[in-house]
């Protein structure tokens, strides 16, 4: 007897619907499966039928074909033993079809018969939704985040026989409680940061305006240590965005079970990562740190210790917000929507500008070449930080994150209100054309960038850049026009472009 | 405007015989000596096996080529023999037969007074911001004043200099130790591209003539022979720049340093000059005082910090008295957001420049 049971293939950041063919027949017992399955597919006989032996129910001892259709796509991972089994029991017979028009499965199937967690199973139940299913049935681990998906049913269940019940027609379990809030981990604070007042000055402004962040300094002066609290001053993520953050987190299996995340994500890869780890790729391709930093801080510390091949391969990343991935007829498009903070040394030796550096001119020139390109053309702030001098440190004062974010939130506000009508919301989004029209400095403003252009301290490029950052600083200043002081603060911030190149002109 | 055939046919057997001097002559003095020799005897000093290709060159040169190869390349060349010549040169011995010029020759006749002031501004390449600024501030005060501000193009201080001068719009020459045409370091392709532009590269060699290392002690030589005053700003004791300062005494040149710190070990050489006697240079006004005389220029300087707003000219005192980055000007965002838009606008009157690594640095 033939039965049919639906479950789905993840298939980039979406699923495809799959239905698996059971077919029973008289000949020497064989069980196989076809329709290009990996290597843990293939395994899934052994899962299948130990799991249902253990769960009580007969193995039938015939030819069993499996076929997952359609045949062209290719599946990966575990999740297909549900279904499998599934069929099984239809075909021999020991479970009735009907409940399988109503419910699609997925999972994975330990030897006893239990049901284990999968990776993906939002993208699973989003699948499910679309292709008009009633129920899903997953694991119970994962059926929270199954349940993220409106206008689905979910059973959330912990064995084969509790899947043999639902589709025997007994109601199906409730979904279980919320874990209970976890003892909150103390989040890392900007008030753990002492003295540098202007990289915090510069992180609020970067968080206000999505503003891509450089941090310059010696080793040991706290980038890393800021970066790692860049997270803490960004607004919370929406519910829209928190899905997309889990769909993401789901299918590498980084996110398990409970539900949405809703912290942005901080993504510091090390700089030996290869290009399709940054930005993803695969033979079947996965997502890679660009898109598990979607909606959050993608950190590269070192950035000139990271391969050419690596930093160029963030162009496409940084400039679309996607990425995307071709194999063969098919392509992938995983999104990446991060804010970047890299950090580098001034120089080789990092001590630019103090009595220790031992760099020739040629040494930081080599340096500022290694810098250069794509990635740094996207940075909007520099921020120096230089080692602080004696008794700074204990005569800096702190900001604690609350009262940063609570400026942050205001100037994101102003600038979703302004930029409502032409489908952007932060400033770091602003196109030349959009600069021109939305940012308006006053006279005093436009008087300050001209002699600064005309001083060659800025570049036609750089203009563009002072501009949207001077808009955010206004922003944060609750001010409607931007104003000198707004655009002085700009200049301090700039890149060291056409100006610090001069002497080595 | 072009060299006599014999001044063309000797540089035409230096530069023939120039991987052979890489060998002989790594001595600064056997150098001067080797190059003060006479044609024939250079040849019997160096070519050695390939004695016959060497002279067969030399009595084949055809000096039209060469004046081709000029015209070609847009350079001038001046030889000893000629009355335009710096005559200051000729108190070496060992000074060179031609200078190519590329760029604007007129650079280069205005040394033809032997009284023409012109001040070489040399030091290290591995030069710390201070000397940097200070290098800039003499190559504009004294190209400002009129006077021609010789260097070497070299990282750090010579390139500093140059650029100092072509903010004051020159009168500036950078001697080359390869070929005038060729930019050397290649990192500087900017400064020379706009040196040639506007002001006068000179060499020794024929054009296109990559440099051997003996190239740049002969370049200093010449450095030494046009200025009036050498400045050393920064040097350490195996500076190169010493050897410049040893030759400038030696042709009884006035020989001046810029003092820097006695614990730093990139002023070491620098210091000792001091110590042995050459003049104090603090800013282009103690060098004018020392080309021209006492009180005949005046060095242009750079506003006047008591025409400040009381906030900048105390933020300006604070940078100053060493406090040269933003966070330890400021402890909290408010200040930091404060102390930033006032070294912007320090910076914009041209107060202050941001060196390496964010310390801001006292234009002088």
């Amino acid at each position: 007897m033939l039965a049919h049971v639906t479950t789905f293939a993840l298939d980039g950041l979406s699923s495809r619907r799959i239905t698996v063919e059971v077919d029973l027949r008289r000949g020497l017992p064989a069980f196989t499966i076809v329709g290009r399955g990996d290597a843990a597919v293939r395994e899934s006989r052994e899962r299948v039928q130990t799991a249902l032996i253990n769960a009580g129910f007969g193995f039938p001892q015939r030819r069993i074909t499996v076929n997952l259709a359609p045949a062209h796509l290719r599946k990966v991972g575990p999740g297909f033993d549900l279904a499998t089994a599934c069929g099984v029991l239809v075909a021999s017979q020991q479970l009735a079809p009907s409940g399988l028009e109503r419910w699609a499965v997925f999972g994975e199937l330990g030897l006893g018969g239990e049901l284990r967690h999968c990776r993906g199973v939002l993208t699973v139940a989003e699948g499910a939704r679309s292709a008009g299913i009633a129920g899903l049935i997953v694991p119970r681990e994962c059926a929270r985040e199954a349940a993220l998906v409106e206008g689905l049913t979910v059973a959330g269940v912990a064995s084969l026989s509790a899947v043999a019940a639902i589709l025997r027609g007994e109601p199906a379990p409730e979904l279980p409680p919320a874990a209970p809030p976890k003892a909150p981990v103390p989040e890392p604070d900007l008030a753990d940061v002492r003295g540098h007042a202007d990289a915090v000055r510069a992180i609020t402004i970067a968080a206000a305006g999505a503003h891509n962040i450089l941090l310059s300094g010696p080793p040991g002066t706290g980038k890393t240590m800021l970066a790692r609290r860049a997270i803490s001053v960004l607004p919370p993520l929406t519910r829209e965005e928190a899905i997309a953050v889990t769909r993401i987190h789901s299918i590498t299996g980084s996110h398990v079970g409970d539900g949405l995340i809703e912290q942005r994500p901080f993504r510091a890869p090390h700089h030996t990562i290869s290009p399709a780890g940054l930005v993803g790729g695969g033979r079947l391709p996965a997502p890679g740190e660009a898109s598990l930093a979607h909606h959050g801080i993608l950190f590269l510390d070192e950035l000139s210790e990271f391969s050419r091949p690596a930093l160029e391969s963030l162009r496409q990343p940084l400039e679309d917000g996607v990425v995307a991935i071709v194999r063969g007829q098919s392509t992938v498009t995983f999104p990446t929507r991060f804010q970047l903070v890299a950090s580098t040394n001034p120089c080789p030796c990092g001590h630019a500008g103090e009595k220790r550096c031992r760099c020739s001119e040629a040494d930081v020139a080599r340096h500022r070449r290694k810098l250069s390109g794509p990635l740094l053309d996207r940075m909007d702030l520099l921020v120096h930080m230089p080692r602080p001098r004696p008794g700074e440190l204990e005569n800096g004062r702190t900001t604690p994150s609350h009262e940063v974010l609570a400026e942050v939130l205001a100037a994101r506000e102003r600038q979703a209100h302004r930029l409502a009508g032409v489908g952007l919301t932060t400033n770091a989004e602003l196109t030349p054309q959009l600069v021109r029209e939305l940012v308006r400095p006053d006279a005093a403003a436009q008087r300050v960038l001209r002699d600064a252009y005309a001083q060659g301290r800025l570049s036609a490029r750089g203009h563009g850049r002072i501009l949207r950052v001077a808009r955010t600083i206004a922003d944060l200043a609750a001010s409607d026009r931007v104003r000198a002081a707004h655009v002085r603060e700009a200049l301090i911030l700039r890149k060291d472009d056409v100006l610090d190149g001069a002497v080595a002109a | 405007m072009t060299a006599c055939d014999g001044c063309l046919r000797r540089t035409d057997l230096v530069a023939q015989l120039a991987p052979h001097v890489e060998r002989g002559g790594r001595d600064r003095r056997r150098l001067g000596e080797l190059l003060s020799l006479p044609d024939a005897r250079l040849v019997d000093a160096l070519a050695g096996e390939r004695r016959a290709a060497v002279l067969h060159a030399y009595e084949t040169f055809d000096a039209a080529r060469a004046r081709a190869r000029l015209a070609a390349a847009s350079m001038h060349a001046v030889c000893r023999h000629d009355t335009r010549y710096p005559p200051r040169m000729l108190d070496a011995g060992d000074a060179p037969a031609v200078l190519h010029v590329a760029g604007d020759v007129e650079r280069l006749l205005v040394l033809a007074d032997r009284d023409a002031p012109a001040v070489a501004v040399v030091g290290a390449r591995r030069a710390g911001a201070d000397g940097i600024e200070v290098a800039r501030g003499l190559g504009r005060g004294l190209a400002a004043a009129g006077v021609t501000v010789i260097s070497g193009m070299a990282l750090g201080i010579d390139a500093a200099a140059h650029v100092g001068a072509l903010e004051a719009g020159g009168p500036t020459i950078t001697v080359l130790a390869g070929g005038a045409d060729v930019a050397y370091p290649a990192s500087k392709r900017g400064l020379h591209r706009e040196l040639v532009r506007t002001q006068a590269a000179i060499s020794e060699m024929p054009p296109g003539f990559k440099p051997y290392r003996w190239c740049f002690p002969a370049r200093n030589r010449t450095i030494a022979g046009l200025a009036s005053l050498t400045i050393v700003v920064e040097a350490t004791e195996r500076s190169g720049s010493l050897i410049t300062a040893d030759l400038a005494q030696e042709l009884g040149r006035a020989v001046g340093a810029v003092p820097g710190p006695v614990t730093a070990s990139r002023c070491t050489g620098s210091n000792a000059l001091l110590r042995d006697g050459a003049f104090v240079i603090r800013d282009a006004q103690d060098a004018l005082d020392e080309v021209l005389g006492i009180g005949v220029a005046t060095a242009i300087t750079g506003r006047r910090s008591d025409e400040l707003a009381p906030p900048l000219r105390e933020l300006l005192r604070l940078v100053e008295d060493g406090r040269d980055t933003v966070s330890s000007l400021a402890a909290t965002p408010g200040e930091a957001q404060h102390a930033m838009a006032g070294l912007a606008e320090l910076e914009m009157l041209g107060f202050l420049r941001r060196g390496p690594g964010g310390h801001y640095v006292r234009v002088p």
